[in-house]
């Protein structure tokens, strides 16, 4: 016999099923008076420093068709690398944003500033990237993915370098289209899958 | 941010992605490997709220509807608990965010046709933040079962969707919440999703009379753990000490 191991492991994850706009995003489902603040309606405020970008994209099921109920949720350092809350961040940067796809054009948009490169602890630094997570109804656990950027260097990103095979590289890096817009598809599985995140 | 990496997570503890007694999910699940990697920066901060961000009826689903008018139609109950980490400490001032269907088992929404009609004085919506100890507590109406397009005649079982956020993205959680003695949660594909008994059980809120209150609600306990932060004591302080 040996000590009982105390320990709490984590609550199990559930979808958060196709209603999820009514508890998260109350207007996208058509109830604007559920809340009289709604939360991450934008990840920055006036006054952002940094450059405007927009990414836009669509979210694709095996089959390659559009998924219009997904909620995608952001979160994302300021234009010198440091997050919210971070000593010497950016206070009109809040990071985080929440949004949903619009039914017309089947993409969601996410308008924001080009985050900086975050320093590691424990020495080098990651490329500038959003963090995405991913919920909708068949998605089990909310699926975690980054967008880094085709046109910024991403050679030395500690994640990105652990890609395998190498060509999947590419699912992660928006695409640019001129003007601070960028595309970024997700894809849940098949031909061009993204790399979904562990961390 | 304070604290060390994440604590990985055990994803047997979690519902398999492709499961064919849950047909939406099979082709929304990623069929190649996640890619696991300690935790970041990015993983370890998160968004933080705060009480300026909610209304003074956020957390009272049966009257938050109406502006504090009227009471919405069904089982009064509070729905209280704790939010911890993997180490069993409470999450100060974390958004737990909750959804439902009405006491017939609709939803308000747009996208829900079900026959059960809408309560017009319940939207079916709460937030709050936890207390210093990691204490929440909603107000409610216990919610109806319904049937849902999957097998030949499914029935989600009565529960509640919750949102968890802890205190950094890494810990982000949605999850749902059933309710003692309901017979439909061993015949839910959804729970089942689920492979570990014992992890669907602890998503099953016990009746807590001790916060029943007498002649107005009952009450149901629920409890979450988040993802901990792993603590080192050669390389930092642990918290606390």
């Amino acid at each position: 016999m040996v000590q009982k191991l105390v320990t709490h492991s984590e609550t199990a994850s559930q979808t958060a099923g196709p209603y999820v706009h009514i508890g998260l995003m109350p207007t996208h489902a058509g109830n604007s008076s559920t809340f009289e603040t709604e939360l991450g309606v934008s990840p920055i405020l006036g006054g952002a420093k940094g450059s405007p970008i927009e990414i836009s994209g669509q979210v694709l099921d095996a089959t390659g068709n559009p998924m219009l109920d997904a909620v995608i949720e952001s979160w994302q350092a300021d234009a010198q690398g440091l997050f919210p809350g971070q000593q010497g961040a950016d206070r009109n940067v809040k990071g985080f944003c929440r949004f949903a796809i619009d039914p017309q054009t089947e993409r969601f948009t996410l308008k924001t500033i080009k985050p900086g490169p975050v320093a590691l602890p424990e020495g080098g630094e990651q490329s500038p990237h959003i963090a995405l997570w991913i919920v909708a109804r068949g998605i089990n656990i909310g699926l975690s993915t980054r967008v880094y950027f085709e046109d910024a260097d991403v050679d030395q990103d500690p994640v990105l370098r652990r890609v395998q095979p190498r060509e999947r590289l590419q699912t992660l890096k928006a695409k640019p289209l001129g003007g601070g817009a960028y595309n970024f598809d997700v894809r849940l599985q098949g031909p061009n899958e993204t790399v979904f995140l562990d961390m | 941010m304070s604290g060390g990496r994440l604590i990985p997570r055990d994803r047997d503890a979690h519902p398999v992605a492709h499961d064919l007694n849950y047909k939406t999910s099979v082709t929304r699940s990623p069929s190649m490997p996640l890619l696991s990697l300690e935790s970041t920066p990015t993983e370890e901060s998160g968004p933080r709220f705060g009480h300026s961000d909610l209304g003074p009826l956020d957390h009272d689903l049966i009257r938050n509807w109406t502006g504090g008018k009227e009471n919405a139609v069904g089982e009064r109950i509070l729905v209280h608990g704790r939010v911890l980490d993997e180490q069993g400490r409470g999450l100060p001032g974390s958004l737990v965010e909750v959804w439902q269907a009405n006491a017939g088992g609709r939803y308000r929404h747009k996208m829900d046709g079900y026959l059960a009609p809408l309560d017009p004085h319940f939207g079916g919506a709460g937030r709050c933040l936890t207390d210093e100890s990691g204490q929440y507590a909603f107000m409610t109406i216990k919610p109806g079962a319904y049937p849902w397009p999957n097998r030949g005649n499914d029935w989600r079982p009565a529960h509640i969707h919750f949102s968890l956020f802890g205190a950094s993205f890494g810990q982000r959680l949605i999850t749902q919440m059933y309710f003692e003695g309901d017979p439909l949660i061993d015949r839910c594909p959804i729970a089942h999703t689920i492979k570990d008994r014992s992890q669907i059980d602890r998503l099953v809120a016990p009746l807590d009379m001790s916060r029943s209150r007498p002649l107005d609600h009952l009450a149901y306990r629920f409890d979450i753990v988040l993802r901990g932060r792993r603590q080192s004591y050669f390389e930092n302080r642990p918290e606390g000490l």
